[in-house]
């Protein structure tokens, strides 16, 4: 049962960051009908500038003090180049065939991505330990302390992101334009901001999941974006792509899903199944949700926008 | 929602999925090759090409470097030593090639070698390089000594010109199989490996020796060579309680799967490969790394035979400590030297036939091949992390003393227990 129990707590800590990445997918897919490939790159560079600023500052600081500095330095970068990339590659772009941005988005990914190459190197770069984390225990199963807040603090952005949407004016503006940026435009919003708001706003989440993602895993690398980026895709179609809450319980049934497959699967198909296709069971359920309910689990059906 | 378009997205998704895969594979494209090194020729004396290929660019330069950095030392001690071959003076030079680490690189430089007209070469630094590369050299008789690739396929493709100075993964793993049996006392053992032919190779040859030995595999796992999420997997092992985890893989793996263990509060020992025996795997595992064990083929540098004499020589030269292989580069150029003597000829078609008959005790010790043109008996030393450094613990020599025995050389076993317990 203890072990049960850990495979959730394992799943449910992976799904939170899948959570928050897939919010970056899904919050653009809303309101451009764009898959912004590049989405998976901004969380790799908002983890390696924190990887970064933390090796720099090392132990001169209080941790707290230098965790704060490192992550809003990786939000500042990422916001930075969301707008950019909003600015120079899909604005221009946005009356274009809906073919033309989706391959855009798949070369700034590859450039961002080699970039990040030039400036940080190829090889595997390791966090400092400046925190050691105590352990949480409960029903024989045990997290972290860093963990915990990790979990604690996705869960926080996803409530504070609802509000956020749900209530206020921008969050307003942001919601008249995924229903339809035209009639949108006609009402007085300015669509055009909006839409840069949307990246900005995806983008500084994601920064903050890359900042979990070092924290969590002590380390990064400058491919370590495609893999997130894929599983968080995957997490935000099976909630319904477009739709906030439901990128959020996407990103966490599929971490469970990965979790419970990997540690189960090859017991009862007898080694057959093993965990070697722990990364096969994200694909296959988003291929069943694509054919039993193509606009996933939250996801409302709708025709084509006017 | 739109179906079409959404299968549309997918398919796309999964498009670019295997381009960016496919990028990543082969995406060590640094600058062009190092310039060979163009000696003045002496009209009266005959000069004799040794080739030496290894990565030179990119992350695994330190290593190609020092490879080529000791193949240099011999040729230059060999020149002082006025070698003379079948009665003759002659004069031997190094032409350096970068193959950057990549198999397809690799091809071509080996190309250019033998264009060079070499009379033996003296690389390459990875399997994955080494194995494509080796056709060539057979195809043209010119013998080929890789000083560190050790996938036991290099050596099994039938050539006549492959040889290697170091103990391949088929030594390996039963290597770790016995000290995790004898020494660590395992009786329950948990085997993960990264589904790459050097991890499933090195964890099948270990989940074979334990077998054997009577000691139960409770769990076989597996993950890959990009992932690092162990938490599923691990906390299934956690649940079979073993008391030995072993990892067939490399550092970026080994090291966050190390911390992982100990956030899951598993108490279990930890061994694996040379693929982890690295200062980046105590780097990034950190405090977790404390008490990992792992092999590497080879003695301690500081402990082979020749090693203090060599690693002084090498200092004084290149103003830079041994990294790994330098000594093992050192010696193949020697072994072929020995064998061209004994051929009284550097013809490769003459002196190649001498070749597996060497018996040469070099800087790593006694260097002699069975018919595949492995080294025998070549040592494997195993190391455990101790106060954040890797600390020698002992050094096995695979089947000494048995059926295959060293070919008449009394000094062939290696010192057992070279370094302090």
């Amino acid at each position: 049962m203890d072990i049960f129990l850990q495979q959730i707590l394992n799943g449910l800590l992976l799904g939170s960051i899948y959570a928050l990445v897939a919010l970056g997918y899904t919050m653009v897919y809303g309101i451009l009908g764009l898959i912004n490939f590049a989405h998976g790159d901004i969380v790799m560079i908002g983890a390696l500038v924190a990887l970064s600023v933390v090796t720099a500052l090392g132990t001169s600081m209080p941790v707290m003090l230098v965790l704060l500095i490192a992550t809003a330095t990786a939000v500042a970068v990422c916001v930075a180049l969301g707008l950019i990339i909003e600015r120079t590659a899909y604005r221009p772009l946005r009356r274009a065939p809906r073919l033309a941005p989706l391959i855009t988005a798949i070369g700034v990914s590859i450039l961002i991505q080699y970039s990040a190459a030039l400036v940080w190197g190829k090889q595997y770069m390791s966090l400092p330990e400046i925190v050691k984390p105590g352990k949480i225990e409960f029903g024989g199963a045990q997290i972290t302390t860093t963990q915990a807040f990790i979990f604690v603090l996705a869960c926080a952005i996803m409530a504070a992101l609802l509000w956020f949407v749900k209530t206020s004016r921008m969050g307003r503006a942001m919601r008249a334009t995924e229903q339809n940026p035209d009639v949108a435009g006609l009402m007085g919003v300015d669509t055009t901001r909006v839409i840069a708001f949307t990246f900005a706003l995806g983008a500084s989440i994601g920064a903050i999941a890359g900042v979990m993602v070092v924290l969590y895993y002590g380390q990064g690398h400058y491919f370590m974006g495609f893999m997130v980026g894929l599983k968080a895709f995957t997490a935000a179609v099976l909630g319904g792509i477009g739709n906030i809450p439901g990128a959020m319980l996407g990103g966490l049934l599929l971490g469970l899903i990965e979790s419970l497959a990997a540690g189960y699967m090859g017991d009862i198909t007898g080694g057959v199944f093993g965990s070697n296709y722990r990364d096969v069971y994200a694909f296959i359920v988003l291929v069943l949700v694509l054919m039993l309910r193509p606009s996933g689990l939250m996801g409302v059906s709708s025709g084509d926008r006017a | 929602m739109d179906r079409r378009l959404l299968i549309k997205s997918a398919a796309a998704v999964f498009a670019v999925a295997t381009t960016l895969a496919l990028t990543a594979c082969g995406d060590k494209t640094p600058p062009p090759a190092a310039k060979k090194a163009d000696a003045p020729k002496a009209p009266e004396v005959q000069v004799i090409k040794i080739g030496s290929a290894s990565p030179l660019t990119g992350t695994e330069a330190h290593i190609g470097i020092d490879i080529r950095n000791g193949v240099q030392l011999a040729i230059e001690d060999a020149n002082k030593a006025n070698v003379q071959i079948g009665g003759k003076p002659v004069k031997f030079e190094l032409v350096a090639e970068d193959d950057e680490a990549n198999p397809t690189k690799a091809t071509t430089v080996a190309q250019k070698l033998v264009d060079a007209k070499v009379a033996g070469v003296v690389g390459h630094f990875n399997s994955g390089a080494s194995i494509p590369a080796s056709k060539i050299y057979a195809d043209a008789g010119i013998p080929q000594i890789s000083p560190s690739s050790t996938n036991p396929d290099y050596t099994l493709k039938g050539y006549k010109t492959t040889f290697r100075v170091v103990a391949h993964d088929g030594q390996q793993g039963p290597t770790l199989g016995r000290f995790a049996l004898d020494k660590l006392k395992a009786k329950n053992i948990a085997v993960i490996d990264d589904a790459t032919a050097y991890g499933q190779g090195l964890a099948d040859n270990f989940e074979a020796t334990v077998k054997a030995g009577g000691a139960k595999v409770v769990a076989r796992e597996h993950t890959t060579n990009k992932d690092t999420d162990f938490k599923a997997i691990l906390t299934k092992i956690k649940g079979k309680n073993p008391d030995l985890i072993m990892f067939g893989g490399i550092d970026p793996q080994a090291a966050p799967m190390k911390k992982q263990m100990a956030e899951l509060g598993i108490k279990a020992q930890f061994i694996g490969g040379d693929g982890m025996q690295t200062p980046n795997f105590i780097k990034l595992a950190g405090d977790a790394a404390e008490g990992a064990y792992a092999s590497i083929p080879g003695l301690p540098k500081e402990t082979m035979p020749g090693g203090k004499e060599f690693l002084a020589k090498y200092k004084a030269k290149f103003n830079a400590e041994v990294e790994l292989f330098a000594p093992m580069g050192y010696d193949a150029v020697m072994v072929f030297i020995e064998a061209m003597k004994r051929a009284g000829s550097a013809d490769p078609t003459k002196f190649l036939a001498e070749i597996s008959k060497t018996n040469y005790t070099g800087v790593i010790g006694p260097i002699a091949f069975d018919d595949k043109g492995d080294l025998t008996n070549g040592p494997i030393t195993i190391y455990v992390v101790k106060g954040g450094k890797w600390e020698a613990l002992e050094t096995v020599t695979p089947n000494a003393g048995a059926n295959n025995a060293p070919k008449g050389d009394a000094k062939a076993e290696a010192p057992k227990d070279a370094a302090k317990k």
